[in-house]
Parts: structure tokens; C-alpha cells; sequence
């Protein structure tokens, strides 16, 4: 299955990309998604996901074709 | 119920105003308006600040903010709403966020734009970079909760 991962503001300029797209049978939560996208990083503390633009949690399954997306926490207002 | 992420900068009166206008809102059903305006300071923890990058997951944001004024009216009579917030470069002073409510009486007025305010702060995928008059960058690490009083 194919997942599009979008990574935003801090944690875009750290990793130095802001998409990656993750061909992978047998994935099964976002955090999974996360250990194949970068394998040599553990997450970060306070990460935000989300599946689709709606909040997630890491324990939460995708589906093949879903936009996860990782991002610090929200400073807008 | 109308929600705005603009790269351009706005006139929160003028917005409102013309919001007013051509919803035409005053038509007698209107008795409270509550309006929240965030304006960009020229310091925050202790730097001074000579501008700001205002980067946000567009059609994320859009996504919350649309789900956020639908909680507010589900517990809230609320006429209309206006939400407007600025993405891209910000200069002091500038306005980076309108919210307005209009409603039949105060209550409802007031409870529901400082509920948007809240849920906007919190939810809304929108993320600060300030560059400092010393050159620095750097991301603004969270939002203080607007319930506790400020330091």
C-alpha cells in the first residue's frame, strides 16, 4: 500500500524534507508508518499526527492511500 | 459561517464590517457581537521580534477551523461567525487573527468567540517562526493557556 507522509515546521527543517511517500505492505499504525519512514529516529516527545487532517493517535491504523501527517505542537492565534 | 487563511494582510474592522454588510447580519435578530483581534507584538520571551512566518497544513486547517465553529454552535446560538488568520510574513502590529461572533445576546456572543479563540490556539495546524532583531529564527515552541493568567 502506498501512504503519503507530510511533516511540517520544526520537524520538517530537522529532518530536511517535508514529504516522503512510503510503499510498504503490512503496515499497520501511524507510529509503525513513522519507524519505516525514519528508521534511525525515535519520535519525538509531543508529536502531533494526523490521518487524513483529522487528529490521530499514534496506536491508530492507516489505509492504503491515507496522508499522515507529523507536526510539533500547534502555534497559531 | 465563513472561514478565511489569507498570505494577505487584512483590516480586521473592514472585514468586519463588510462582513456585516453582506450577510447582512443587522437586520434586527442581532444583539451581540463578540470580536477577538490578534495583533503581532515586537517581543515575546524576552527578544525583541522584527517579524514573523506564519507557516499552517492547508486544508488541515481550514478542516479545524470549520469543525471548531460547528462545536460552537452546537452549543451556542450563534447568528454567524467570522474567522479570518494570516499565513506568510507578518510584521509587528499586523493582525494575524479575526474571529467574530454575532448572536441574539451576550452570552452566547461572548462564550462561543473565546471557545473559537481557545480551539484555534490548540487545534489549528498553524505554526510561528519569529525572526528576532538579532537575526536569530527561531519556531515558537507552544501557546500558553489562554484560561491562566499571563506571566
Amino acid at each position: 500500500m502506498s501512504i503519503k507522509i507530510r511533516y511540517f515546521a520544526s520537524l520538517k527543517e530537522s529532518l530536511g524534507r517535508s514529504e516522503d511517500t512510503l510503499l510498504a505492505d503490512g503496515l499497520a499504525s501511524v507510529r509503525e508508518v513513522w519507524q519505516q519512514a525514519n528508521p534511525e529516529l525515535v519520535l519525538p516527545d509531543r508529536i502531533l499526527v494526523a490521518i487524513n487532517q483529522d487528529y490521530a493517535s499514534l496506536n491508530d491504523q492507516v489505509n492504503d492511500g491515507d496522508e499522515v501527517a507529523f507536526f510539533p505542537p500547534v502555534t497559531g492565534g | 459561517m465563513t472561514v478565511i487563511v489569507t498570505e494577505q494582510s487584512f483590516d480586521p474592522w473592514q472585514e468586519i464590517q463588510n462582513y456585516q454588510n453582506a450577510a447582512n447580519l443587522l437586520d434586527g435578530q442581532v444583539g451581540a457581537t463578540d470580536v477577538f483581534i490578534g495583533t503581532m507584538r515586537d517581543f515575546n520571551d524576552g527578544s525583541e521580534v522584527q517579524a514573523m512566518t506564519l507557516e499552517h497544513y492547508p486544508g488541515m486547517t481550514e478542516k479545524q477551523l470549520e469543525n471548531s465553529v460547528a462545536e460552537a454552535r452546537q452549543q451556542w446560538q450563534v447568528l454567524d461567525a467570522l474567522v479570518i488568520h494570516r499565513v506568510g510574513d507578518i510584521f509587528p502590529n499586523e493582525a494575524i487573527v479575526l474571529v467574530a461572533v454575532w448572536a441574539a445576546h451576550r452570552g452566547d456572543a461572548f462564550d462561543a468567540c473565546r471557545y473559537l479563540m481557545e480551539a484555534l490556539k490548540t487545534k489549528a495546524p498553524f505554526w510561528k517562526k519569529e525572526r528576532l532583531i538579532s537575526a536569530d529564527s527561531r519556531w515558537v515552541k507552544e501557546n500558553t493557556d489562554g484560561y491562566k493568567s499571563a506571566k
